[in-house]
C-alpha cells in the first residue's frame, strides 16, 4: 500500500490527470476559479469600505487649488500638511482628544461596570417577575432615545428628585450643561446601547456551569464574593469586547453628547463646528466671508481622519476583542 | 419542616440577590426611561409652551397626531418612504451579510484582514461621522460629475437599460437597482449581523456535511438544508437587529425631522406626537415580522 502511495505521488501531474480521464484537470480550475472569483469578490468589496477613508486621506494632503484641478485625482500636486494644522487648531486638538478620551473612558468603564452587573442578575438568579423585567431591558433596546429625549431633556432642565431639592434650595436645579446627568443615566444602565451591553453579558454568564457556582457557595463563599472572585475572571473577554465597543461608540456619538455634554469641548462636537469656525477665520485673515465648498468639505475630511485616528489604532491592536467575543457569547434567541 | 422552610429561605435571599443585583437598572428604567416615556406620551396630546421660567402644558387632545397626518405636508410622505426603505434595506443587508458570512467562513489566505475590514464599519460608521459623511457635498459632486463624464457607461446602467426594455417587473427591478447602487450603504450597516451569522456557521459541527456529502449531496442542497435551518435562529436575531439599526440611525428622515421640531421650532408636543407615531409602527413591525420569522426558525436541540 505504502508503495503505490509514494508511486503516486511520484507520478506528474499530468500522468494523474490522464489516468482519472481529465477530472483531476477539472477539479483544479474549478477549484482555482472559484477562489479566484472569490478573492476579486472580496478585493472589490474591501475596497469599496476603505475607499471612503482613502479617499478622505488623499484630499486631506492636497492645497486648496488642487482640489479643483481635474487632473487630480488621487495624489495632491501641492503637498501640504496645513489642512490638518488648520483642523487641529479649529478643533482645539489636543484639549478636546484629552476631555474625549477620559469622557469616553469614564463612561465606558461606568456602563459596563453596572451592566455586567445587571446582566449578572439576570443570568444567575431566580427571581419574581424576572420575566418581565427582561422584558423592559428588551424594551430599552428598541425604544429609540429620540422618543423620550424631550422630556428627558426638561427633566435635567429641571431636575428634582421628589421635590427634595426644591424644598431645601427654593427651585429646582438646572443640570443642563454639566456631566452629571450623563453619569447618573450611565449608573442607571440608560446610556448609549446599555440593553444591548446587558444582553449580550447575560448571555454570557449564562453559559458558565452552575456546578461551578454551587461549588463556590459550598465552600463558603458568599453571593458578591462568588461574583467578584469566580465568575468575573471569566467574563474577561465579553467585558473587554463590551468595553471597546462601549468606548468606541461614545466617542462617535452625536445624539446625547449633543443633548447632555453640549458645554463640553468634544471630538464629536468640534467635528460639526468646523466648517463654521472655517468660516469666521477666513472672514477674520481676508475679510471675505465664506469658504469655498471644496475647502469646507476638505477641511471637514481632515477632521474626520483626526476623530477617527486614534479608533483606527485601537482597532489595529484590539481586533481580536471586538470580533471574537460576540461570536464566542452565542448570541441566540 | 424545618428543611423545607430552610429551603424557602435560601430561596428568598438568592431572590433578594437577584433584586439588587438589577436594581441599578431597575431604578434607572423607571427615572430615565418610564418616567419620560410617560410624560412624552403626555406631552403628545398637550401643547407645550416653553418660556424662561419653566414649561407649561395645555391639553388639546389629538391636535398633534391630526397635525401629523393631515396638516405637516411631510410626515405620512416621510414616514412612508423611510418605512419602504427600511424594508428593502434591512432584506439587502440579510442577504448580503449571509451571503458575505458564508464567504468569511472558509478558509483562505489572508482571511483575518479581510474579516477587520468587514467589520471596521461598525466602529466607523456611527454617530457623528455618518452625519459627516452623508452631507458631504465635495465627493457627491465629484460623484456626479463622473457619471456625466461617462454618459451612463457604467454596468448598472447599462443592464438596468436591458432590463428595464425587457419589460419584465420593472418596479422590482427598479428597488432592486437602487439597492446596487447603495450597496456601500448596506455593507456599511452589516458588520454585527456578519459577525452574528459567522458565529453561528461556526457552531454547526462539520459532521453533518460529511455525512450529507456521502449520501450524495450537493454544495447547494447543503447549504439549504443543513446550513439555513442551523442558523434560522440568529436570522431573528439579526433581522430584528437591523431594523432597531436602521430606525436609530441619525441620518433617517423621520428622526431628523422630529429632531429639527424639537431643537429648532421648540414646538415639544408635536415632536413628541411624531416620535410616538414613529414608535409604534416600529413596535408593530418588529412584532408581526419577528412572529412571521419565529414560525420558521428551526431549533436543532
Amino acid at each position: 500500500m505504502t508503495n503505490t502511495g509514494t508511486e503516486i505521488t511520484k507520478m506528474g501531474f499530468w500522468e494523474r490527470n490522464k489516468k482519472s480521464n481529465g477530472s483531476l484537470l477539472k477539479k483544479k480550475i474549478k477549484a482555482f476559479s472559484f477562489s479566484l472569483a472569490r478573492a476579486i469578490l472580496l478585493f472589490g468589496m474591501c475596497f469599496m469600505i476603505l475607499q471612503p477613508i482613502l479617499n478622505k486621506i488623499s484630499i486631506s494632503f492636497m492645497a486648496e487649488e488642487d482640489l479643483y484641478n481635474p487632473m487630480i485625482i488621487t495624489v495632491p500636486e501641492h503637498f501640504t500638511t496645513a489642512n490638518y494644522e488648520l483642523a487641529a487648531q479649529f478643533m482645539n486638538y489636543w484639549k478636546t482628544l484629552g476631555n474625549t478620551v477620559v469622557i469616553s473612558l469614564t463612561i465606558a468603564l461606568l456602563q459596563i461596570a453596572v451592566c455586567t452587573v445587571v446582566g449578572y442578575g439576570f443570568a444567575r438568579f431566580e427571581f419574581p417577575l424576572k420575566k418581565f423585567w427582561f422584558a423592559c431591558v428588551i424594551l430599552m433596546i428598541i425604544i429609540p432615545p429620540q422618543t423620550i429625549s424631550t422630556s428627558l431633556h426638561l427633566h435635567f432642565r429641571y431636575f428634582d428628585i421628589f421635590g427634595i431639592i426644591e424644598a431645601v434650595k427654593g427651585k429646582s436645579l438646572n443640570l443642563r450643561g454639566s456631566v452629571l446627568p450623563y453619569y447618573l443615566m450611565s449608573v442607571g444602565c440608560m446610556g448609549l446601547k446599555n440593553g444591548l451591553y446587558i444582553f449580550m453579558i447575560r448571555q454570557f454568564f449564562r453559559t458558565i456551569p452552575k456546578e461551578l457556582e454551587e461549588a463556590a457557595y459550598v465552600d463558603g463563599c458568599g453571593t458578591f464574593r462568588t461574583f467578584l472572585k469566580i465568575m468575573l475572571p471569566d467574563a474577561k473577554p465579553i467585558l473587554t469586547s463590551c468595553f471597546l465597543f462601549s468606548f468606541v461608540w461614545q466617542w462617535t456619538d452625536s445624539f446625547y453628547t449633543n443633548m447632555f455634554l453640549g458645554n463640553i469641548s468634544l471630538l464629536s462636537m468640534e467635528l460639526g463646528r468646523i466648517a463654521d469656525k472655517l468660516g469666521q477665520y477666513l472672514t477674520k485673515i481676508l475679510g471675505v466671508g465664506g469658504a469655498s465648498v471644496g475647502y469646507t468639505n476638505c477641511l471637514i475630511a481632515t477632521g474626520t481622519l483626526m476623530v477617527i485616528a486614534p479608533l483606527l489604532l485601537i482597532y489595529l491592536f484590539a481586533q481580536k476583542g471586538f470580533v471574537e467575543s460576540i461570536s464566542s457569547s452565542g448570541i441566540k434567541m | 419542616m424545618k428543611k423545607q422552610s430552610k429551603v424557602s429561605g435560601l430561596q428568598k435571599r438568592k431572590a433578594i440577590a437577584g433584586y439588587l443585583f438589577i436594581l441599578p437598572f431597575i431604578l434607572g428604567f423607571l427615572t430615565f426611561m418610564v418616567k419620560p416615556l410617560i410624560q412624552s406620551l403626555y406631552m403628545s396630546f398637550c401643547q407645550v409652551d416653553v418660556s424662561a421660567g419653566g414649561f407649561t402644558m395645555k391639553f388639546n387632545g389629538l391636535a398633534n397626531y391630526i397635525r401629523a397626518f393631515r396638516v405637516d405636508p411631510d410626515f405620512v410622505r416621510l414616514l412612508t418612504e423611510e418605512i419602504s426603505r427600511m424594508f428593502y434595506n434591512s432584506l439587502a443587508i440579510m442577504v448580503f451579510s449571509f451571503f458575505v458570512a458564508l464567504i468569511l467562513n472558509q478558509k483562505f489566505k489572508g482571511r483575518a484582514l479581510v474579516r477587520a475590514v468587514f467589520f471596521l464599519p461598525v466602529i466607523l460608521s456611527s454617530g457623528v461621522i455618518i452625519g459627516v459623511e452623508t452631507d458631504n457635498a465635495l465627493l457627491s459632486s465629484v460623484q456626479a460629475a463622473i457619471e456625466n463624464n461617462n454618459n451612463g457607461a457604467s454596468i448598472t446602467d447599462a443592464i438596468q437599460s436591458i432590463l428595464t426594455v425587457s419589460g419584465v417587473g420593472t418596479r422590482a427591478f427598479e428597488k432592486v437597482f437602487e439597492i446596487v447602487d447603495g450597496i456601500y450603504d448596506v455593507a456599511i450597516a452589516s458588520g454585527i449581523q456578519i459577525i452574528i451569522f459567522l458565529s453561528g456557521l461556526q457552531t454547526i459541527s462539520s459532521n453533518m456535511y460529511e455525512a450529507a456529502k456521502i449520501e450524495g449531496c450537493t454544495a447547494w442542497e447543503s447549504l439549504w438544508k443543513i446550513t439555513f435551518p442551523m442558523i434560522s435562529s440568529l436570522l431573528l436575531v439579526n433581522w430584528i437587529y437591523t431594523i432597531i439599526d436602521f430606525c436609530m440611525r441619525t441620518d433617517n428622515e423621520v428622526m431628523k425631522k422630529i429632531q429639527e421640531q424639537m431643537i429648532v421650532q421648540i414646538n415639544y408636543g408635536f415632536a413628541s406626537a411624531m416620535s410616538w407615531v414613529y414608535f409604534i409602527i416600529v413596535i408593530a413591525i418588529i412584532g408581526v415580522t419577528s412572529l412571521i420569522i419565529s414560525k420558521g426558525v428551526y431549533y436543532y436541540d
